[in-house]
């Protein structure tokens, strides 16, 4: 199973191994991690499961989706890293994947 | 502060309870008491990815096994409460255990309403509320040629989505004159209708359903004077709140229990979020929601009053509804008289309907189109005035239209 390093604002890591098809917010709440809140259980229709990709990933990141992306565009402290890490599915390619979450989903 | 908390009904107000109370500080005992085999999960994908078969159970439950265990909340599945005794501050359960508490929280949910016409008990009648009955619905697909949907609301319509991607025909009966009219304005309405029209699904609107036909199981759909084969039927003509256990022990209730800004029933000791609640609106009216918004915020709410930190609940209504690539987001209530203002055409599948209030923003639908739904979401929690010439005009971004 790939692992995945999550880390708080406060910079408390937790690294954990999420099953292929799940999605990244999946992998925080599954194993409560705190710091996505993710309302809708995934739906994009929340945008409480923002999350930057550690920039050494971004180039193995699936691209993001029309509704992501527009989404996104109005979550506080949008970096050119943010991600709705429910719409990243955990997948071999991303095994060692980083992110970090930010202060607030809200 | 309270020693004893239990929660009665294991949904998603209940696990969004037991967060917030502990994150407030809360250390007494909590005991989770549900009627279903199952802790806490989500209900959204039941009618979409779950039903398709892309999204396993697992994936439903909104917390891990591990995080009722980290909270010390003691949890009883499978074990409906009976009854509550107010004046000794009892909960007692359908196999006779009791719990006592010092403050209750009743997120008892709501259940399907059941449609009462001939034959409506025959085999291959379903309804779509829990796993159970997601489980009971999906491996007919595989075996049945004509779905009936009864009931064109957005349970029906999400069905029939599902439906049509299995290679079913699909018939919907609708007894009002659109689809989704409870929930939603007439464009939108009159969009997914021509979206499932397009997508082969037959529609009868102003069409009540008067019965069932079948030798042993569902063979037809009796309404409008004829009869429609169809050999699986999906009801979905509503549902109604749990306040069973309200009203026997005497709290005040009525389509749904009573609730004040604080999530607190007519007992100063007991308390309800969810579904199963009625409050007063932002705007005053007295209404009864049924969405995962209203579940998360009421039970934060009912926590943090619980938990000794009161606050009025006061945030912006919001839901979502997938049918094929549309992702239709609603935040605020739409009401009868309110100026509607279209964004958009909807012939390019993305658009937006905003209703104006006095002038003010007061409600948004819009289908993916989630600038308009976001900005309109905040627009609403500030009741902002905005010119409608402005909503209209494509030209000028969202994020500049204040
Ligand atoms: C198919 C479907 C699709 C949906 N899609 C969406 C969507 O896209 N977006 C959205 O916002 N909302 C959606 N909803 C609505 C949303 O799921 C509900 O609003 C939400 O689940 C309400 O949460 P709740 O905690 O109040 O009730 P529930 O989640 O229903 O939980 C209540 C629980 O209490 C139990 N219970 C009742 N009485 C007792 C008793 N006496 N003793 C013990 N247990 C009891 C019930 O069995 C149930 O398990 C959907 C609902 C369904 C059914
Ligand atoms: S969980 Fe709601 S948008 Fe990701």
């Amino acid at each position: 199973m790939p692992k995945i390093k999550y880390i708080e604002h406060t910079g408390k890591e937790h690294e954990v191994e999420v099953p292929n098809g799940w999605s990244v917010m999946e992998g925080a709440v599954k194993n409560l991690i705190p710091g996505i809140d993710a309302d809708c259980g995934g739906a994009c229709a929340c945008a409480t499961c923002h999350v930057y990709v550690d920039p050494a990933w971004l180039e193995k990141m699936p691209p993001k989706a029309d509704m992501e992306e527009t989404m996104l565009d109005f979550a506080q402290d949008l970096e050119s890293n943010s991600r709705l890490s429910c719409q990243i599915k955990v997948s071999p390619e991303l095994d060692g994947l980083v992110v970090k979450m930010p202060k607030s989903q809200h | 502060m309270p020693e004893k908390i239990v929660i009665i009904g294991a949904g998603q107000a209940a696990a969004q309870a037991i967060a917030t109370l502990r994150a407030e500080g809360f250390d007494g005992s909590l005991t989770l008491v549900g009627d279903e085999p199952f802790a806490p999960y989500q209900r959204p994908p039941l009618s979409k990815t779950y039903l398709a078969g892309t999204f396993e159970r697992d994936r439903l439950f909104l917390k891990p096994d591990a995080f009722y265990t980290e909270a010390k909340c003691t949890t009883i599945f499978g074990v409906a409460a009976q009854s509550i005794d107010r004046s000794t501050k009892k909960v007692t359960l359908v196999d006779g255990r009791t719990l006592s508490y010092d403050k209750l929280l009743l997120a008892t949910g709501s259940r399907v309403r059941l449609i009462r016409v001939p034959g409506a008990d025959l085999p291959g009648i379903h309804y779509l509320r829990s796993i159970a009955d997601v489980d009971g619905l999906r491996p007919t697909f595989k075996t049945s040629k004509h779905l009936a949907v009864i009931g064109g609301g957005y349970i029906g319509l999400e069905v029939a989505a599902v439906a049509r991607k299995y290679g079913l025909a699909v018939t919907v009966f609708e007894a009002l004159d659109r689809v989704m009219a409870r929930a939603v304005s007439k464009p939108i309405s009159d969009f997914y209708e021509k979206v499932h029209r397009d997508a082969g699904v037959v529609f009868h609107l102003n069409t009540g359903v008067e019965g069932f036909e079948g030798k042993g199981k569902l063979e037809a759909i009796r309404a409008g004077g004829k009869s429609w084969p169809s050999d699986v039927a999906l009801v979905g003509i509503g549902i109604m709140p749990n306040c069973e256990l309200a009203k026997a022990s005497g709290l005040t209730f009525g389509d749904g229990i009573h609730v004040n800004e604080f999530c607190q029933t007519s007992d100063p000791d007991i308390f309800a979020a969810g579904d199963c609640t009625r409050h007063h609106g932002r705007d005053g009216a007295h209404i009864r929601l049924e969405c995962v918004q209203n579940a998360i915020d009421q039970a934060k709410h009912a926590a943090l009053a619980m938990a000794g930190k009161p606050s009025t609940y006061r945030e912006v209504p919001w839901f979502w509804s997938d049918q094929y690539d549309l992702k239709l987001q609603i935040a605020g209530l739409i009401r009868e008289g309110d100026q509607t203002v279209a964004r958009g055409d909807p012939a390019s599948r993305k658009f937006a309907v905003f209703h104006l209030r006095n002038g003010a923003v007061a409600a948004v639908e819009a289908v993916n189109a989630a600038p308009e739904y976001l900005v309109g979401r905040k627009l609403i929690g500030e009741g902002a005035h905005v010119a409608p010439e402005r909503l209209a005009d494509t030209a000028i971004p969202m994020k500049n239209i204040a």
